[in-house]
C-alpha cells in the first residue's frame, strides 16, 4: 500500500512540476507574439486586412523599409570585415595577448548602442570637447558627419563586429588542426592554407554570423534614434517610435503591421542563410582539440599593432570623448584644467530626480528579471534535459523567437497583450510590470540557455546516485542539481542583468512618466539638448558594464566552457 | 540483506525492434554475491538499472526481500527502495568533500549529527579512506574513487548493493587490488551483490553465482565451475573459458556420467547429462598430447602465456586448444587424445541447422 503511495506520489510530483513551470513561460514568452500575428490579421476588429494594405502601400513604410534594408546590410558588411578579420587572426595565428585582445572587442558589444551612438557624436561634429582641445575641431555651423546614413552603418557595423567574431571563431576552434597540417605539408603557404582551406570550412560560420548581425542591425533602435532623427533618416524601429510617441495607442494596430514588417524581414534574412548553408555543409572529422597557431613571422608585430590601433580607435577614442563632454560645465564650453567640472556627474548620479529615479528602475528591472529567470530557468532546464516531453521540445525551440526577433517587435507585442490583461479590466500598460514583463520574454534565453548546456555536460548518474540513496526528487534537485548548476546560472544572470539594465529598445516603447529607464533617460536628455549630462550618465553606466565584465571574468574558472559570450 | 527475484521481467525500449530483456526468470538468495556477464548490448545493464529503479518493466515483476519493488500496478521509484549502486563512473558529487558524499544518504534519511559522524567514520575505515575525508572527489585517483563510491553505498546499509562494471575505468594492476577489496568486503558485510561486468575473469574470481546473458536471456545461471565445466550451450561454451566448441554425433549408447559420441571421425567417452548431446566442449586441459594418441593435428599458431604454450592444432577442418610446457614448430604433426569433455544438447543450433537444411 505504502508502495503504490510511493510511486503515485513521485511521479505526480513531476507531472505537477513540468505544468507549474512551462505554463507561465510559454505564456509569457510567447503569448504576446501570438497576439501581435493575430492583431496582423485584425482579430481584434474582425478579420480585415484593411490595415495591413493600406500600412504596406504607405511612402513612410516604403522608405522606412528601405532604409532599414540599406543601413542593416551596409552594417554588415562592415561586421563581418571588423568581426572576421580579428576571428581568423586570433584563431589562427600567434598573436599574442589574444584574452585582452578578444575582451576589448567584446566591450561595444556589451555598451549599449545609444551610448555608442553618443560617444561616438562626441568624437566628430563641430561641438567636440576632444576635437576642441586638439584644435581640430570644425567651424561652428558646419553639420555632424555622423547624423547621416554612413553614421548609422558604420556605428551599426562596429556595435555588432562582436557577433560575427564570436560565431566565427567557434566555428574555426572546430576546424580540426590536421586538415591545415596537412594543406602545409602538401606544400601550401599561408596564403593558401587561407584562402583554399580555412576560408571554404569556414564559410557556415561566417554565414551564420553575418546573418545574426543583419538580423540584430535590424532591430537596432538606439543607434538610428540618435543618428536619424536628427537627420530624417527613418528606419523601421524609428518609425514605430515616431508614430506610436506621436499619435499614442491609437496607432496600435498600425504599427502592429509595421513591426510584423520588420519581423518578417527578420525572418527571411535568418531564412536566407540556412538556406546558403545548407548548400555549403561539410561534414568535419577529425580532433579540434589542438588550437591553430600559424606563425605570422616578422608580421607578427605590426599586425599586433594594427589589432590594438584599431581596439583604441573604436574603444579608446569614443570613450575618451565621452568622458571629456562628461567633465565641461556646460555644452560648447572647451575642456581645461580650470573649466573641469563634475558638476554634471554629481547632478545625473545625485541631484536629479529622473535620472536617480531610472538608475532605481534599471537596477530593479534588471535584478528582477535576473532573479525571476533564475527561478524559473533551473527547474525548466531539469525537465526539458531529463524528462522531454512534446510540449518541451515545442517550447525549446520557439523561446529563441523573443530574443531573435527585433525588440520593438516584442514592445508593440506585449502593449498588445498586456493593454488589457485578458480575461480582466486590468491593464498593464504605463506601469513598470509591463517593462518587467517584455524583459522576461526576452531575456529568458539568455538565461536558459547557459543552465541547459551545464545540465547536459551534468553525468545522468549524478542524479541517480543520489535517488539509489534515498534522496527525493526535491532534494536531490536542492543537494545535486542546484550547487553544480549555480555557476552557470549566475553567468546567465549576470548576464541577464548585464544586457537589462542597458536596455533600450524594448523600454523605449514600454516607459510611461516614472518608469523611464537608464536607457530611456539618456536617449531623452540627449534628445533635449543635455548632453553634458547625458555623457555623464552615460559614462557612469559604462564603468558599471566594464566593472561586470571584469567580476565575470574573474570568475570565469568557476563557469563551464561556453557560457561567457567573449570566451565561446 | 533480502532475497532479490526475478519474474518474467521484460524490458522493451521505445524505438528499438527487439526486447532488452526478454522474459527473465531469475532468484537470488540473501547474501549471494551474483556476476551478470555477456557481452555488450546483452541486456545486462538494463537488469541492473531495472533492479535499481532507474527504469521500469514493461512486464512481469520485480520483488526484494518479498515486497514488489515493480510489476504493472506497483512501482516503488529508486530513492524507496534502499538498494546501493556503485557506478562505472563512480558518479561522486563533485560539490561535495569525500566526507559529506558519504554523509549524504544519511542526511537524506535524518540519521542524528552523532550517529551519522560514527557511520561515516566506519566507511571511510571499512574502506580504507580514513585520511581522505577532507578531500574533494576531483583531487582522488580513480582507485580511491571507487573507493568512495562504495563507501558512500554501504554506509546506509542497503539491502542489496549493484555494482555496474565498477572496475572498467582502473588499470589492471589496480583491477586486481580492488577485486580482493570487493572480496573481503563481501566476506564481511554479508551483502546481496549484483556485480555487471563483461570481464569473465572478474566474474569467475568474485562471484559466488554468475548469470550468463546474450540477446536480452539468461544463457545459463550457475556456480562459475559449473560453467566452465558444464556449459549449457554454445554461447556459453564459447564465451567463458578457453577452447573449441565442435558439432558431434550421439551414439545413443550410454556411460556412467556420461555417453560416447563420434567426433573428428572417433569415437569419443565424454561427461554429458542428456542422451544425445549435439556439441562438446574441449576445453585446453582436456586436450592432452602424446604421440600415442588417436587424433593426429597440425600447430597453427602459438601464444607463449608464461609458464606454458597454448596452441592451435588443426585437426578435420576444426582448431582445438591445447596448452604444453615446451615450444611447438608451426605445421608441426601431434598426437593427441581427448579426455573427459563435456557434451550438451543445444536446441537452438538445431533449429539454426533445421533452418539452413530448408534453405538448401
Amino acid at each position: 500500500m505504502s508502495v503504490t503511495l510511493a510511486h503515485k506520489g513521485s511521479s505526480r510530483s513531476t507531472d505537477r512540476l513540468l505544468l507549474l513551470v512551462l505554463l507561465p513561460v510559454a505564456l509569457i514568452s510567447l503569448g504576446p507574439v501570438v497576439r501581435l500575428l493575430l492583431e496582423g490579421v485584425g482579430v481584434g476588429s474582425g478579420l480585415t486586412t484593411a490595415h495591413l494594405t493600406s500600412v504596406l502601400t504607405q511612402d513612410s513604410t516604403r522608405t522606412a523599409l528601405l532604409h532599414s534594408l540599406v543601413t542593416a546590410a551596409g552594417g554588415t558588411v562592415i561586421s563581418v570585415l571588423v568581426g572576421a578579420s580579428f576571428a581568423f587572426l586570433v584563431a589562427l595565428t600567434d598573436v599574442r595577448a589574444k584574452a585582452a585582445l578578444v575582451f576589448c572587442l567584446m566591450v561595444p558589444m556589451m555598451i549599449p548602442p545609444q551610448i555608442t551612438a553618443l560617444a561616438w557624436m562626441q568624437v566628430t561634429g563641430p561641438s567636440s570637447v576632444l576635437l576642441k582641445m586638439l584644435g581640430l575641431a570644425p567651424p561652428l555651423g558646419s553639420p555632424q558627419p555622423l547624423h547621416s546614413p554612413a553614421g548609422i552603418i558604420l556605428l551599426l557595423g562596429l556595435q555588432h563586429a562582436s557577433l560575427v567574431f564570436l560565431t566565427l571563431r567557434a566555428g574555426l576552434r572546430m576546424l580540426p588542426a590536421e586538415l591545415v597540417e596537412a594543406a602545409r605539408m602538401s606544400g601550401a603557404g599561408p596564403w593558401r592554407v587561407w584562402s583554399q582551406i580555412v576560408l571554404p570550412l569556414s564559410l557556415p560560420a561566417l554565414i551564420a554570423g553575418a546573418a545574426m548581425a543583419f538580423v540584430t542591425a535590424l532591430g537596432n533602435f538606439g543607434i538610428p534614434a540618435m543618428l536619424g532623427i536628427p537627420a530624417r533618416y527613418s528606419t523601421l524601429p524609428t518609425l514605430i517610435y515616431q508614430r506610436l510617441t506621436g499619435l499614442g495607442p491609437s496607432v496600435l494596430s498600425e504599427v502592429a503591421v509595421l513591426s510584423l514588417l520588420i519581423a518578417a524581414v527578420a525572418i527571411l534574412g535568418v531564412l536566407a542563410s540556412r538556406l546558403m548553408l545548407r548548400r555549403g555543409g561539410y561534414g568535419l572529422v577529425g580532433f579540434s582539440g589542438t588550437p591553430l597557431a600559424l606563425s605570422l613571422g616578422r608580421a607578427r608585430a605590426p599586425v599586433e599593432v594594427a589589432l590594438w590601433l584599431f581596439l583604441a580607435a573604436i574603444l579608446v577614442l569614443p570613450l575618451a570623448a565621452l568622458l571629456a563632454t562628461s567633465l565641461i560645465p556646460a555644452y560648447g564650453v572647451p575642456l581645461r584644467l580650470d573649466t573641469v567640472t563634475a558638476k554634471a556627474w554629481i547632478e545625473a548620479l545625485f541631484t536629479q530626480p529622473v535620472t536617480r529615479r531610472a538608475y532605481a528602475n534599471s537596477l530593479f528591472l534588471a535584478l528582477a528579471a535576473a532573479l525571476t529567470l533564475m527561478a524559473f530557468s533551473l527547474p525548466l532546464a531539469w525537465l526539458m534535459e531529463r524528462r522531454p516531453t512534446v510540449l518541451s521540445r515545442a517550447l525549446d525551440a520557439l523561446i529563441d523567437l523573443p530574443y531573435a526577433l527585433p525588440g520593438v517587435v516584442l514592445s508593440i507585442a506585449c502593449i498588445l497583450a498586456f493593454m488589457r490583461v485578458p480575461f480582466t479590466e486590468l491593464s498593464l500598460y504605463g506601469t513598470i510590470w509591463i517593462i518587467l514583463l517584455a524583459y522576461l520574454a526576452r531575456f529568458f534565453v539568455v538565461m536558459l540557455r547557459p543552465i541547459q548546456s551545464s545540465l547536459a555536460q551534468l553525468d545522468p548518474a549524478m542524479e541517480e546516485a543520489a535517488a539509489s540513496v534515498g534522496a527525493h526528487l526535491i532534494t536531490r534537485l536542492r543537494a545535486i542539481v542546484l550547487p553544480l548548476a549555480a555557476p552557470s546560472a549566475a553567468a546567465g544572470a549576470i548576464l541577464v542583468f548585464l544586457t537589462a539594465v542597458n536596455e533600450l529598445t524594448v523600454s523605449a516603447l514600454l516607459w510611461s512618466s516614472g518608469t523611464e529607464t537608464l536607457g530611456v533617460v539618456i536617449f531623452n536628455l540627449e534628445d533635449s539638448g543635455e548632453t553634458v549630462m547625458a555623457s555623464a550618465l552615460a559614462m557612469s553606466i559604462v564603468c558599471l558594464i566594464v566593472a561586470l565584465m571584469a567580476a565575470v571574468q574573474a570568475g570565469a574558472r568557476h563557469f563551464p566552457k561556453g557560457i561567457i559570450p567573449w570566451q565561446s | 540483506m533480502a532475497e532479490l527475484r526475478f519474474s518474467n521481467l521484460s524490458k522493451q525500449f521505445e524505438g528499438s525492434a527487439r526486447p532488452a530483456l526478454a522474459a527473465v526468470d531469475a532468484s537470488i538468495a540473501s547474501g549471494e554475491f551474483i556476476a551478470l556477464l555477456g557481452p555488450s548490448g546483452c541486456g545486462k545493464t538494463t537488469l541492473l538499472r531495472l533492479t535499481a529503479g532507474f527504469e521500469k518493466p514493461s512486464a512481469g515483476r520485480i520483488s526484494l526481500g518479498g515486497e514488489v519493488m515493480a510489476d504493472e500496478t506497483h512501482f516503488v521509484p529508486a530513492e524507496a527502495r534502499e538498494i546501493g549502486i556503485v557506478f562505472q563512473s563512480y558518479a561522486l558529487w563533485p560539490h561535495k568533500t569525500v566526507a559529506q558524499n558519504v554523509s549524504f544518504p544519511l542526511e537524506v534519511r535524518r540519521v542524528s549529527r552523532a550517529e551519522r559522524d560514527r557511520r561515516v567514520a566506519e566507511a571511510l575505515a571499512l574502506t580504507g579512506l580514513r585520511d581522505f575525508a577532507a578531500r574533494m572527489p576531483a583531487q582522488l585517483s580513480g582507485g580511491q574513487r571507487q573507493r568512495v563510491a562504495l563507501a558512500r553505498c554501504l554506509v546506509f546499509e542497503p539491502r542489496a548493493m549493484l555494482l555496474d562494471e565498477p572496475l572498467a575505468n582502473l588499470d589492471l594492476a589496480l583491477r586486481s587490488s580492488m577485486q580482493e577489496v570487493f572480496r573481503a568486503f563481501h566476506r564481511r558485510i554479508g551483502a546481496t551483490m549484483l556485480y555487471v561486468t563483461h570481464d569473465q575473469g572478474e566474474a569467475l574470481a568474485l562471484a559466488d553465482r554468475i548469470a550468463v546473458m546474450e540477446s536480452g536471456r539468461i544463457r545459463q545461471f550457475a556456480a562459475p565451475e559449473v560453467l566452465y565445466r558444464e556449459p549449457a550451450d554454445c554461447f556459453v561454451a564459447g564465451f567463458v573459458g578457453d577452447g573449441a566448441v565442435i558439432p558431434v554425433r550421439a551414439t545413443g549408447e550410454s556411460m556412467p556420467d556420461g555417453t560416447i559420441i563420434e567426433v573428428l571421425g572417433q569415437r569419443h567417452a565424454v561427461r554429458a547429462r542428456c542422451a544425445a548431446p549435439s556439441h562438446v566442449s574441449i576445453r585446453p586441459e582436456n586436450v592432452v598430447i602424446r604421440d600415442s594418441g588417436p587424433l593426429r593435428g597440425r600447430v597453427v599458431g602459438q601464444t607463449y602465456l608464461g609458464g606454458r604454450f597454448r596452441l592451435q592444432v588443426e585437426l578435420g577442418g576444426e582448431t582445438l586448444v591445447a596448452y604444453a610446457t615446451r615450444r611447438a614448430r608451426l605445421g608441426e604433426a601431434l598426437g593427441l587424445s581427448i579426455e573427459d569433455a563435456w557434451a550438451f544438447h543445444d536446441p537452438e543450433s538445431e533449429t539454426l541447422m533445421a533452418r539452413a537444411l530448408a534453405h538448401a
